[in-house]
């Protein structure tokens, strides 16, 4: 019965709030959709964490969503031992990475003074839960060989099978519970997105590269457009 | 042509006595809430100095502004990709410490404390952490501390200049400085503007107007570091930046901005200017020390009747135009051309113009008496504070410009000595204007304007046609019932 909640209900119930709430804060609350930076309290330590956290830990999802999105892709680009090598190493460095920018960023919060009075008890939840992921993940990539691989026959149809409304829970049940710890922190993090400075995240501008310099804003029509 | 109105600004700093009535008069109205205690949209520098935030001239550090990248006009900070690059931490921020850590004192423990030997002590705590600290530096820390040798002589402009005319500079007795008022220029090529990856920050079409739009920033810092005056702030507890909004609900409703209304030496002039706006960006190209005069010829003349007929055209509204023709800035600016542009070198085609002071350099002392020198001319160049160092301020290293503009001011001072002392003769003044080029009708209206003018002449509000503006958003009648900047919330984060 847990299990079908922690596998099978929950992760609806975090995508349902992560996209109701985050739909509702982004039209009636846009003014706090944003990550707060604290960069301006403290910036030198924030380098050491920011930095490598967010480089290292976009590489890493983007691989978990390529092996759930392109199995059969993942599989074939991981079938010569030596590619699968590297990858598993460069994920293994990624993750330790990420663990460490980790510690770095929460030390930062605890000690500086001036940052710890911006901080409040979600950015703590979400530092722990974010924490608790890259551990988690660190420790399976190098105890349970080779994780390229099991996660597209397991993770992966358990994933396609919540898409699908039909969720097959067997697939993460006889799971080691590290994976199973990591699946739902993963959903917990997806729930936590819009009631923290997560909602950041779909706040990406890449409508800059292509916007002109200046922006003029005109409250009357002018005669000649431009 | 793309004519374009631009509410704009002249300070004239022979008038500044450096009292920080405009910085008060703005912090009260502004930014007197938590996490932007720090912030000083208007500021009074004293300079030579190291300013706020400390060097902030300084580009090689902060990067702030343009730079020309072959044919082509960069931010200073970097390509737009390369400013995506670093989103997770900006290299070019400034930090708190260059401004300064906001303080107050625990004034309760003056009364709270027990009855003892010692006189109670009120500490200094942070007003960001609350908890007790060294105040190392404050708002004006540098105040009138043009001699010293940790503010003046680290001034980004001093250290440009010789050896030989530095020791000058800082010569018992010899010592010189004067005050540099500060808000934000409401540029035409505006860095802050381009640098916003959010695209948060735009220019007021109608008025030029420069603002951040709160609910769309998302709190990259980019403006901070881009705006090469530093005057767009980050708000540490909103995770905002803020600026300077030139008063315009003031504005609008036919009031001078706070800091121009309570300027005591009465410095500042208000008043619109017409622009050609498809100039900007080959203005924004041309050499450093061709960026003041260019800026100058952009404006156009509201007299000109094709001017102004392309103006209308342009959707510029017939009052705006009128205001335009009784603009101070334009007589300052462009008639009488005695106003130059902060830093030009910067490239962001500043918008608020500045008389250099006069300062006492021309006078010498005969038989205890303080009299103007001999020969003005000759005697400008040996000038108390180098007009290398001003010209490094106001024209982006171009004396000639400096030149130009003292010329007339020492013209106008030698006619009026003459009219009311008489100790100056009238070939004295002839010879004045001749080298300066200004005749005496000039000569009285800029002594007009820059002693007995009423408010009304010194600034000039355009009608900001406000009512124009509501009916394209919404009904009237609805607009009516409600009150207040059209924020139904309070700018506070509650999540």
């Amino acid at each position: 019965m847990m299990d079908l909640i922690l596998f099978g209900v929950f992760p609806y119930v975090a995508m349902t709030l992560a996209i109701a709430v985050g739909f509702y804060r982004y039209c009636f609350d846009r003014y706090s959709y944003s990550s707060q930076s604290s960069q301006f309290l403290e910036s030198r330590t924030l380098f050491w964490g920011s930095v490598p956290w967010h480089y290292a830990i976009l590489l890493i999802l983007s691989a978990h969503l390529l092996a759930f999105l392109f199995p059969s892709l993942w599989g074939s680009l991981l079938g010569a031992p030596g590619r699968l090598y590297l990858l598993e190493i460069t994920g293994i460095a990624l993750g330790v990475v990420t663990t460490i920018a980790m510690l770095v960023l929460l030390l930062r919060r605890a000690s500086n003074a001036r940052v710890n009075v911006v901080t409040t008890t979600i950015d703590w939840v979400l530092l722990i839960s974010l924490l608790l992921q890259v551990i988690t993940g660190v420790y399976i990539a190098i105890t349970m060989r080779w994780g390229g691989f099991w996660y597209v026959h397991t993770v992966t149809p358990w994933l396609w099978s919540l898409v699908s409304f039909s969720p097959k829970i067997d697939f993460l049940v006889n799971m080691p519970f590290v994976v199973k710890l990591h699946a739902v922190n993963a959903f917990f993090l997806v729930a936590l997105f819009p009631f923290s400075r997560l909602v950041h995240v779909v706040s990406i501008p890449l409508a800059y590269v292509t916007r002109p310099y200046q922006l003029v804003i005109w409250y009357r029509q002018r005669n000649n457009q431009l | 042509m793309n004519i374009r109105a631009q509410v704009s600004s002249v300070f004239h700093l022979d008038k500044c006595i450096g009292c920080h009535t405009c910085s008060i008069a703005c912090k009260n109205l502004w930014t007197d809430r938590k996490g932007v205690e720090y912030m000083w949209w208007n500021n009074v520098e004293t300079k030579p100095g190291t300013g706020y935030p400390t060097q902030w001239e300084d580009q090689q550090h902060h990067q702030g502004g343009w730079q020309k990248k072959g044919n082509d006009l960069q931010l200073r900070m970097g390509s737009k990709g390369a400013s995506l690059g670093r989103i997770f931490h900006n290299p070019d921020l400034p930090t708190m410490d260059d401004y300064y850590e906001p303080f107050t004192f625990k004034y309760q423990d003056l009364t709270n404390a027990p009855a003892g030997d010692d006189q109670p002590t009120a500490r200094p705590v942070s007003m960001v952490s609350g908890k007790p600290i060294k105040i190392e530096s404050g708002p004006n820390w540098d105040d009138d501390l043009s001699g010293s040798n940790i503010y003046a002589a680290n001034d980004p402009g001093v250290l440009q200049l010789s050896e030989k005319e530095q020791q000058q500079m800082f010569a018992i007795e010899k010592m010189v400085m004067f005050y540099l008022p500060r808000i934000c220029n409401h540029c035409l090529n505006a860095a802050c503007v381009a640098a916003c990856p959010s695209g948060a920050i735009y220019k007021r079409g109608e008025d030029g107007i420069v603002l951040i739009n709160q609910d769309k920033c998302r709190g990259w810092r980019m403006c901070v570091s881009a705006c090469p005056y530093k005057k767009t702030y980050y708000g540490w507890t909103s995770g905002k930046s803020e600026k300077c909004i030139h008063c315009y609900p003031r504005l609008e409703v036919g009031e001078a901005p706070a800091c121009f209304h309570s300027c005591v030496g009465r410095i500042r002039y208000l008043g619109v200017l017409l622009y050609d706006a498809d100039r900007i960006e080959d203005v924004a190209k041309l050499e450093d020390t061709e960026l003041a005069a260019a800026q100058r010829d952009m404006i156009l003349d509201p007299f000109d009747p094709r001017v102004q007929e392309e103006a209308l055209k342009c959707g510029i509204a017939a009052e705006v135009l009128e205001a335009a023709q009784k603009s101070p800035t334009y007589k300052f600016v462009k008639e009488w051309g005695i106003a130059l542009p902060l830093h030009p070198e910067y490239r962001t085609l500043p918008m608020l113009f500045y008389v250099p002071p006069l300062l006492p350099v021309i006078s010498k002392e005969t038989l205890n008496v303080q009299k103007l020198a001999d020969d003005f001319f000759t005697s400008l160049e040996k000038a108390r504070l180098p007009l290398k160092y001003l010209a490094g301020l106001f024209s982006g290293g171009n004396e000639e410009e400096i030149k130009a503009v003292y010329r007339k001011l020492i013209a106008v001072r030698i006619q009026r000595r003459n009219t009311t002392v008489g100790d100056m003769s009238a070939e004295e003044a002839q010879k004045a204007r001749d080298i300066a080029g200004v005749d005496s009708d000039m000569i009285e209206a800029i002594f007009r304007m820059t002693t007995i003018t009423s408010i009304k002449e010194r600034i000039v509000i355009p009608p900001m046609l406000r009512e124009q503006a509501i009916e394209a958003g919404m009904d009237t009648e609805t607009y009516k019932q409600e009150m207040g900047f059209g924020k139904r919330q309070p700018p506070k984060r509650r999540w």
